[in-house]
């Protein structure tokens, strides 16, 4: 007979957090849109195992009604072979027994073994489909998300998928099986005291309506406060220098202590509620347990019943209330499940990026003539970035890029590479439209190396090998040496094998930028995309960055987003882009001859370091 | 773990109360069987319908005892350890907010954030668990195991080898199981971290058409996990149907031993139906003590973590009698500083640093990566003690100035822009809550933020984080200065917190500094363009200052300064000039 409460060992599956109070628990109130929809695209994913999952249910409907039979078993032993001592009978009643149990054991096995091999194989394929996905997504769905909501779509809402492929759907069929089969069972013993027993039943289910609302309601307010709270620990704690810089510590003190007075409230009362529930069912249990045996002993002094009856059927009467629970709870699980799925489709659905055109070429020995053809692009309808942009770099030429934050020299670079497409214009490559290039070809012609570069959690070798993949460790090596990144490679812990973390945190950014400037270098690009550091690097590093970049732009059409003097001045062409536009075009020398726009900023911005040199020189 | 046992204190008497009622729960649940087998053998047996009714009311008034002591034990132990919780939690937050720069060092802030939030719900749902389970479990299974030897002894060899089974059947899991769970978090942790590296390198993941490699790379890391959690699971969906098994078989047994302990007469058929009642329940029981054991395993290495915080020693704190008189100069003297991380005096970030900056004066610092520029401006607002030396303003010791009055009369603004979610104005609050809409506006202005804010549609109440819009660094570092100059302070530290904006920019804002305040003003910074109209500029060479004077001064006699200087404006500018 099972215990009344579920107390069984959980099983604490690890799975993915995504953070203290992770956007979805099972109390939210999450509702799919189109359930039925979502319903038919994991039946895609689950389709091919469909045999499998028939043998499942199979299995589950088979143990559930051995574990039916075992109550009527147990009674069957006291009526018709214990009390009348008949050991034969009971001897055989005994090993059909054992058997039934054993067979139900290797059931349960098998069904657990089947479940968790095929479930796997299904969310695998999902998180593989749905990573695939993301690789194939223009730039511009990645700079319009957040990052932190997709992380979630692919850790967080595929492990809701998969716990309740893993468990609801056999439960709620088990439970379905158990229901059905215990209130025919019961029917079957007494007609009567299942009457009576389901005296309890409307009691049930008004307590687990009624209980499970409010605890829904208080888990859902816990979550949404504690969530409050952890945003607030981690801002604080991310900017806890800060705070202790304006001596803010007291007033984050009395902030926290505010949230957590409400947490603590809610959070009573949300375990109350939710505790409450288990003796509240416990006495409604017993209640019927007490009714049952006492009509139930009236009816066997009346004969109407035997003892092994009352005993087998308390056994059953307690198995009713279970499933209902269960039933309840998987309902919930489920639908939180349908609206988990909903969320990882979405990013399925979105479009990927065009594809390349049929007669797209790929492009052999490039001479790097780049041509800006009246471009003109807007982020947002409405608000054009760049206008009527038009200018010609001559193979190996360095152009450099100048003007103001905002001014659109960073959506260039993102035109050149395709990352977004020209709203109208063109941009040719040796006299190529670059739309007619395949867009593989085209990226690997270009080399770009930003101002803050992300690195990969692997060893600085790997990273510089990002560039080209068949690079032998010796080119490497040379690659590094020419960025002048060696140097500080070889103090580094494990030189060339020391791994890095968290995209090269604990490099500097000058570091970080010499490391991009060797992928670069050993990808050998026909063209180069180099965005100069503001600032923020030492100047020694500096010293290295420059050399490194001279090495880099050697016989290769450079742009260079710049911000250096010397860079300026050593450019064959400076483009002034102002408000989209540009608006001057020329060397340096023609450029300050013109007085104007390129004047007033170079004046501004180099006009005292000139100064400085002339009152020393 | 005992050390954290002082905040159950204030809710001690819900503490002794909640076990008190479970036992009364566990009382009533134990009881009911026996109860049963009375009707079935006195009442049944005997035809007495009295005593059927009378032991059947005797049952529902004890459901309804054990209820009493149910729900009140759920409501003090939610009470105890929900109090705990939060008073942990707070005793935690106020032991990190006392930390000192060189405290906050040795934790990464992520780890604090998980010793804040998960390790406390751990704990306090070990709280929870123990007033109820943890006396529940034990309870139901001594309690178990006495009716049920009372009943009958023989009959109990039975449970001497069920108990075992399931000990070892539990004992295997976690040896075996377990460890398994932690590979399989690794792997879970590697596919995560795939996934962000891509979200986060995406540009450079297209910019070299290495969207296939990634994929690859994603691929083997998402089976290497299937295959971990199928090996980690199957421990447990081997065993759950053993355990199950041994409880069935148990029961077999004690159908046939009862059976044939009956036809001695040596036991009732009430009695048979009763002892299975037990033996589920012990079995039961079993299971959830082992749970517990799991449970306290885990929450005892939350409980270390959040001692190790509450056990850290905060290294600066307030003069026992500290000077309050407020800083009006503003006049700083280093006398013979040195400083350095672990306090020893090993491996000294700064050695021997003298100099003296004169109210009002601009003193800016530079030098290479490491030569020791932030840690020097650091130690004038105590973010760090100096070791060796003394730093005076205005001729008082910084370490006997009160730490609130010291602090609030310095503005430092860090290399690393944080701004706090909320709007643009309450941010800038930050440095002085009660300034007016005007002094705002005016301070924005010099920090050169006015105009992109005003570009906004919300202006000075947009939302900024997570849930507002992106600013630029060089936005980011402006609202930063705005917010440290309204707190119009004595002195003012600006640690390369300009380097994200553009040169003629930041002319302005240093231009628009002079203009308001006459406060003395430290500029840390990697342009010389930037440094070179300082009344002072200290050249710091691995932690030891090797020149200081002003720009021209130093081209003439510092050679260091004149390699940075050609570095930056080129060779070829001197030529020009």
């Amino acid at each position: 007979m099972p215990d009344r409460r579920e107390e069984r060992p959980a099983v604490h599956n690890p799975g993915f957090r995504g953070g203290p109070g992770g956007p979805h628990s099972m109390f939210s109130k999450v509702k799919p849109e189109d359930p039925l929809g979502t319903l038919k695209r994991l039946w895609g994913y689950i389709k091919q195992y469909r045999l499998r999952f028939f043998l499942i249910f199979i299995i589950v409907f088979v143990t559930a009604l051995l574990s039916l039979i075992n109550p009527y078993l147990i009674g069957r032993a006291i009526d018709q072979y214990i009390i009348p001592k008949d050991f034969k009978g009971l001897f055989s009643l005994i090993v059909l027994m054992i058997s039934i149990h054993i067979a139900n054991s290797l059931f349960i096995w098998l069904q657990g073994y089947l479940n968790i091999t095929t479930v796997q194989k299904i969310v695998l394929q999902l998180r593989k489909d749905l990573f695939g996905k993301l690789q194939s997504l223009p730039l511009r769905f990645f700079d319009s998300s957040q990052h932190g909501d997709l992380m979630s779509r692919l850790t967080n809402d595929i492990d809701t998928v998969n716990m309740s492929l893993n468990t609801s759907i056999t439960q709620v069929f088990s439970s379905i099986v158990t229901l059905t089969g215990t209130l025919l069972v019961m029917l079957r013993l007494s007609p009567m005291l299942t009457l009576i027993s389901m005296a309890t039943i409307p009691f049930t289910l008004l307590v687990t309506s009624f209980i499970s609302r409010h605890t829904r309601e208080y888990f859902f307010s816990n979550q949404t406060i504690l969530g409050k709270l952890n945003g607030l620990i981690e801002e604080n704690i991310s900017g806890l220098k800060v705070v202790k810089v304006f001596s803010r510590e007291r007033k984050e003190i009395e902030r926290f202590g505010n949230i957590n007075r409400e947490l603590r409230e809610v959070g009573t009362k949300a375990q109350i509620y939710s505790g409450v529930m288990g003796p509240l069912m416990n006495v409604l249990n017993n209640l019927s347990f007490a009714l049952i045996a006492g009509f139930g002993g009236w009816f066997t002094v009346q004969n109407i019943i035997t003892v092994g009856t009352i005993a087998s059927f308390i056994t059953y009467s307690r198995q009713f209330t279970r499933p209902i629970n269960e039933l309840a709870n998987q309902f919930n699980m489920l639908q939180s499940a349908m609206a988990s799925a909903e969320r990882v489709f979405k990013v399925m659905d979105e479009s990927p990026e065009p594809a390349d055109l049929p007669d797209a070429v790929e492009l052999k020995d490039v001479k790097g003539d780049v041509e800006f053809r009246n471009v003109c692009f807007s982020y947002k309808e409405g608000v054009p970035v760049l206008k009527n942009v038009t200018f010609h770099a001559k193979p190996g030429q360095t152009i450099a890029l100048v003007g103001p934050t905002g001014a659109g020299k960073t959506t260039m670079v993102n035109l050149l590479t395709r990352f977004y497409d020209v709203d109208s214009g063109s941009i040719l490559i040796d006299g190529i439209d670059i739309r007619r290039i395949k867009r593989s070809c085209l990226r690997s012609l270009l080399g770009i190396v930003l101002q803050d570069t992300y690195l990969f959690s692997d060893s600085v070798k790997e990273n510089i090998r990002y560039g080209r993949l068949s690079a032998t460790d010796e080119e490497v090596k040379m690659a590094a040496r020419l960025a002048h990144a060696e140097h500080f490679i070889l103090r580094l812990p494990h030189g060339y094998d020391t791994v890095l973390s968290d995209g090269g945190e604990n490099l500097s950014q000058g570091q970080r930028q010499l490391l991009a400037i060797a992928r670069a270098i050993l990808a050998d690009p026909a063209i180069l995309i180099l965005d100069e550091a503001t600032s923020n690097i030492d100047t020694r590093t500096e010293k290295y960055i420059q050399a490194a970049m001279l090495n880099l732009m050697e016989g290769r059409t450079s742009f260079v987003i710049a911000h250096r003097l010397s860079t300026i001045r050593n450019a064959d062409m400076i483009l002034v882009i102002n408000d989209g536009e540009i608006i001057e075009r020329g060397t340096h020398r023609e450029l300050l001859e013109k007085k104007g726009f390129y004047y007033n900023l170079y004046m501004s911005q180099f006009a005292a370091e000139v100064e400085g040199v002339t009152k020393t020189g | 773990m005992k050390r954290l046992l002082v905040y159950l204190k204030p809710y001690w008497k819900m503490v002794i109360l909640a076990p008190l009622l479970m036992v009364i729960e566990v009382v009533c649940d134990l009881s009911q069987p026996t109860l049963l087998a009375k009707i079935v053998d006195d009442g049944i047996a005997k035809g007495d319908i009295d005593l059927i009714i009378r032991t059947g009311l005797l049952m529902v008034g004890v459901a309804f005892i054990g209820m009493i002591g149910g729900v009140g034990c759920t409501i003090a132990s939610s009470i105890a350890s929900q109090g705990f919780g939060a008073d942990l939690r707070s005793a935690v937050f106020r032991k990190i907010q006392s930390f000192s720069f060189s405290n906050l060092d040795r934790f990464k802030p992520s780890t604090l954030i998980t010793r804040l939030t998960n390790d406390i719900t751990q704990l306090q749902q070990l709280v929870l668990m123990s007033l109820r389970i943890v006396v529940r479990a034990p309870l139901l299974f001594l309690g178990g195991i006495l009716m049920a030897v009372s009943i009958n002894s023989r009959l109990s060899t039975i449970l001497f080898i069920a108990i075992p089974l399931q000990i070892i059947a539990f004992l295997y899991l976690m040896k075996k199981g377990f460890p398994l769970f932690t590979i399989m978090q690794q792997k879970i942790d590697r596919v995560n971290a795939v996934i962000r590296e891509n979200l986060a390198g995406i540009r450079v993941v297209k910019a070299f058409v290495r969207e296939d490699m990634e994929k690859s790379r994603f691929n083997s890391a998402n089976e290497d996990l299937m295959n971990t959690s199928i090996r980690a699971f199957m421990p447990i969906i081997t065993l759950m149907p053993f355990i199950m098994l041994v409880m069935n078989l148990s029961v077999v047994a004690v159908l046939w031993f009862g059976g044939l302990l009956v036809a001695r007469e040596n036991m009732h058929v009430g009695e048979i139906m009763a002892f299975i009642n037990y033996l589920t329940q012990i079995l039961f029981s079993l299971m959830m003590i082992g749970n517990i054991f799991i449970f306290i395993s885990r929450a005892s290495a939350s409980a270390k973590r959040v001692s190790e915080v509450l056990d850290t020693e905060v290294d600066i704190e307030n003069p026992a009698n500290p000077d309050t008189n407020p800083i009006t100069e503003g006049e700083v003297i280093f006398e013979d500083v040195s400083f350095s991380y672990d306090g020893t005096g090993e491996d000294p970030v700064l050695e021997d640093v003298s100099f003296t900056a004169y109210p009002g004066e601009t003193v800016a610092i530079i030098g290479t990566t490491g030569s020791g520029k932030s840690t020097l401006v650091s130690l004038i607002p105590r973010l760090y003690d100096v070791t060796r030396g003394r730093i005076l303003i205005d001729g008082r010791d910084v370490r006997e100035i009160d730490i609130d009055i010291l602090r609030s009369s310095i503005s430092i603004v860090l290399q690393e822009t944080i701004l706090f979610s909320g709007t643009i104005k309450e941010n800038i609050l930050w440095g002085n809550e009660f300034a007016t809409d005007e002094e705002v506006i005016e301070i924005a202005k010099i920090a050169q933020a006015h105009d992109f804010i005003m570009s906004f549609p919300d202006g000075y109440d947009t939302q900024i984080g997570q849930r507002g819009v992106d600013l630029s660094g060089g936005q980011k570092q402006r609202i930063a200065i705005a917010r440290a100059l309204i707190k119009k302070p004595v002195i003012l530290i600006l640690d390369d917190c300009t380097s994200a904006v553009d040169l003629a920019t930041e002319r302005r804002i240093l231009r628009g500094l002079k203009s308001i305040s006459r406060c003395t003003t430290f500029i840390i910074a990697q342009r010389i363009s930037t440094v070179m109209n300082a009344d002072k500029i200290l050249v710091l060479d691995d932690g030891r200052l090797i020149a200081q004077g002003t720009h021209s001064e130093l081209l003439v006699t510092c050679p260091i300064y004149q390699d940075i200087y050609k570095s930056q404006i080129g060779e070829e500018a001197v030529i020009d000039a």
